[in-house]
């Protein structure tokens, strides 16, 4: 079986993450790159599904060359190669860009299972992995909490609202995952010297055959036009409850149309 | 991270480990430190975690199975790990310091029969040279090896194991006093053994005795014991090195690169005193602001700062010296002395910002301020190390003529 796991370099989670005022882009450079903690969760699935039946996960990350670390990362858990697609060409793309440059990656290369975390936590967009999928005319078996494969079935149980849901398909399919369905492993020391040696492909837009001018800033779909920060907290209103606590509070709420 | 404690010109793949530590030790030992202290719980579940990663493997060198990093790699790791929670280096620092004297010192057999297992961590190491009676003045132990044929038979009382229990293999300093000239110096009539043993208390192989754990105020969850031998009958071939006479300079040698790993310690506890300060004096308000803005605890917070930073400057010195193959004695105990006393120091002004919640046992400074201590005992007291570095300074600025 060979998966391709697909990685995002976020800025760190914790860290205060700002805008930039020239492009109104996030300001990748104020926070350190970490891998997005649900593509932990992707490569962990990857790598148990191949230490128990055979096989090779590839990871696919698009973004700056810092990027690399990531890839580098996912490759000291356990991966055995790396593409990584760097273009300045690519700074600012859409979630459509975007899936255009990763479903091209993947395309022609023999994958019988793609996975991804179901979102990032920078653009929270979660539509990535579906418009991979379409773009591949693949099914999708997206937000699994369980991932099977038996022969060339996949079988997810898929979260809903109420619980989840059974779904199957046949592969080549993209799946993506929810932090319920492992644990990822922390890197091995032996894991993280034997990262260096994993081949890692560098491609551009152009190596993928596509047209620059397609993605990009200039190709989004949408375009930030202006941006304000949060503004500050207030303080609270503060009620003496004098018996009629509850009817105050109520009627706070029904101010805020809570009730 | 902050700024503070960075360590200049280090590799991609050292970043790597550090940074896989780093992760660990926040998401799985800080979280539960509180608790396993508490109870003086054992930390199988970490220990386990740390095992997989390699950790015990992390000095050994390659050929044995080990990564063959360098000490201040190690070292780097100590920290990371004792800013989560200080005993958990413990449980590495004697096995650290075992395999390390086997590496120098050891036979090839001897080598190719631990080291692999030492790697993985299976075979854990302790050594052991303190007694009842005696401390830093090693050269006043009294447990004995008589030969009889070729057999050793082991008499004696040891004290202060880290990891007694725990560990399967203890590198014991005993007198031989038959092997040499009478009139030998004693440092010529001590001698390393090699014990195997299963983990565990009581009479673990015949002639063996690990008592109980010995209660502590601090540094609880690894196990501190005593050692009994009781007529424990050895061979030759279980002599580290396999001659005797030369166990002194072997137990020297590990202890200076233990030095280096205590410092290191301190820098982590230190780490996570001035996090601990720095986060409560951002949050207590007193007299109407953050008590961050009163100078009396902006200066104790720079006066911290200054000291995880001198005290991780010098660590990292005392570390590359040794790797660069150069004689790292003075260097290591200046790096322990001014490491724990700095330790002690930020810990105690991180409890005094914490006020009356520092006292709580709610909090971690507690338990901090109940460990720090053992930092200025452990490896030497910060008065040995001053009489080692005044040595060295003696020698090295004698007067001429």
């Amino acid at each position: 079986m060979k998966i391709a796991v697909c990685v995002k370099q976020v800025p760190d989670t914790w860290a205060e993450k700002k805008l930039r005022e020239a492009d109104s882009r996030l300001d990748r450079e104020s926070a350190d790159g970490v891998m997005n903690e649900l593509d932990e969760y992707a490569v962990e699935e990857a790598l148990q599904l191949i230490e128990a039946q055979g096989g090779e996960v590839v990871i696919i990350s698009m973004g700056p060359d810092r990027a690399s670390e990531t890839v580098r990362k996912a490759l000291s858990m356990g991966a055995d190669a790396g593409i990584h697609i760097v273009d300045d060409a690519l700074g600012g793309s859409d979630a459509v860009a975007t899936s255009a440059v990763i479903a091209a990656a993947i395309d022609g290369r023999d994958f019988d299972l793609v996975i991804f975390g179901s979102e990032s936590t920078d653009a929270r967009m979660s539509v990535v992995p579906a418009m991979v999928a379409e773009r591949l005319g693949w099914a999708q078996l997206t937000f699994a909490q369980k991932v099977e494969v038996s022969g060339s079935d996949v079988t997810i149980e898929r979260v809903t609202e109420n619980g989840f849901a059974t779904v199957t398909a046949a592969t080549p399919a993209v799946v993506s995952v929810v932090e319920k369905i492992n644990e990822p492993r922390y890197p091995s020391f032996k894991g993280i010297m034997a990262a260096k040696k994993k081949p890692v492909d560098t491609l551009s837009v152009a190596d993928l055959g596509l047209d620059a001018a397609a993605v990009g800033a200039a190709a989004a779909w949408s375009a930030v036009n202006d941006f304000a920060a949060r503004p500050p907290k207030a303080a609270g209103t503060i009620v003496t409850d004098e018996g009629d606590g509850g009817v105050k509070v109520a009627e706070y709420l029904t101010t805020q149309k809570f009730i | 991270m902050g700024r503070l404690a960075q360590t200049e010109g280090l590799n991609e793949e050292q970043e790597a480990i550090l940074e896989a530590v780093r992760d660990f030790v926040d998401n799985e030992i800080i979280p539960v430190a509180n608790d396993l202290e508490h109870a003086d719980e054992y930390p199988q579940a970490i220990v386990d975690g740390l095992k997989e990663m390699g950790v015990f493997g992390l000095m050994i060198p390659e050929e044995y199975g080990g990564l063959g990093e360098s000490l201040l790699t190690y070292a780097l790791v100590v920290e990371e790990i004792a800013r989560g929670w200080m005993p958990v280096s413990g449980v590495i620092n004697t096995h650290f310091i075992v395999s390390y004297m086997l590496v120098q010192h050891g036979t090839e057999e001897q080598k190719a029969h631990y080291l692999p297992r030492m790697a993985t961590g299976e075979v854990r190491g302790a050594f052991s040279m303190s007694e009842p009676g005696c401390g830093s003045d090693v050269a006043a132990i009294t447990s004995k090896a008589v030969r009889e044929g070729d057999e050793y038979v082991l008499n004696g009382q040891k004290m202060w194991l880290t990891n007694g229990g725990s560990s399967t293999l203890v590198a014991v300093l005993v007198l031989t006093p038959g092997e040499v000239d009478e009139g030998a110096s004693v440092y010529k009539k001590m001698t390393t053994f090699l014990i195997e043993k299963p983990s565990g208390f009581g009479e673990v192989r015949p002639g063996l005795t690990i008592p109980g754990k010995i209660e502590k105020m601090g540094y609880k969850g690894v196990d501190t014991t005593e050692l009994v031998m009781d007529g424990l009958r050895l061979s030759a071939d279980d002599i580290l090195g396999g001659e005797p006479g030369k166990g002194f300079y072997q137990m020297m040698d590990g202890v200076e690169v233990g030095r280096v790993n205590v410092a290191a310690r301190a820098c982590g506890l230190s780490i996570r005193a001035f996090e601990l300060g720095v986060e409560y004096a951002q949050q207590r308000v007193t007299f109407g602001k953050p008590i961050a803005e009163h100078q009396a605890v902006a200066f104790r917070l720079a006066d911290m700062a200054t000291k995880v930073e001198a005290a991780h400057q010098m660590m990292v010195m005392s570390a590359r010296k040794k790797d660069s193959g150069e004689r790292n004695d003075m260097e290591a105990g200046m790096a322990k002395y001014l490491a724990s006393e700095y330790c002690k120091e930020v810990v105690e002004d991180s409890f005094r910002i914490h006020g009356g919640y520092g006292y709580s046992k709610e909090y971690e400074i507690e338990r901090l301020y109940r460990e720090a201590p053992m930092l200025l005992i452990g490896e030497g007291t910060a008065d040995i190390q001053r009489m080692i570095i005044a040595r060295r300074l003696l020698e090295d600025y004698k007067t001429r003529g």
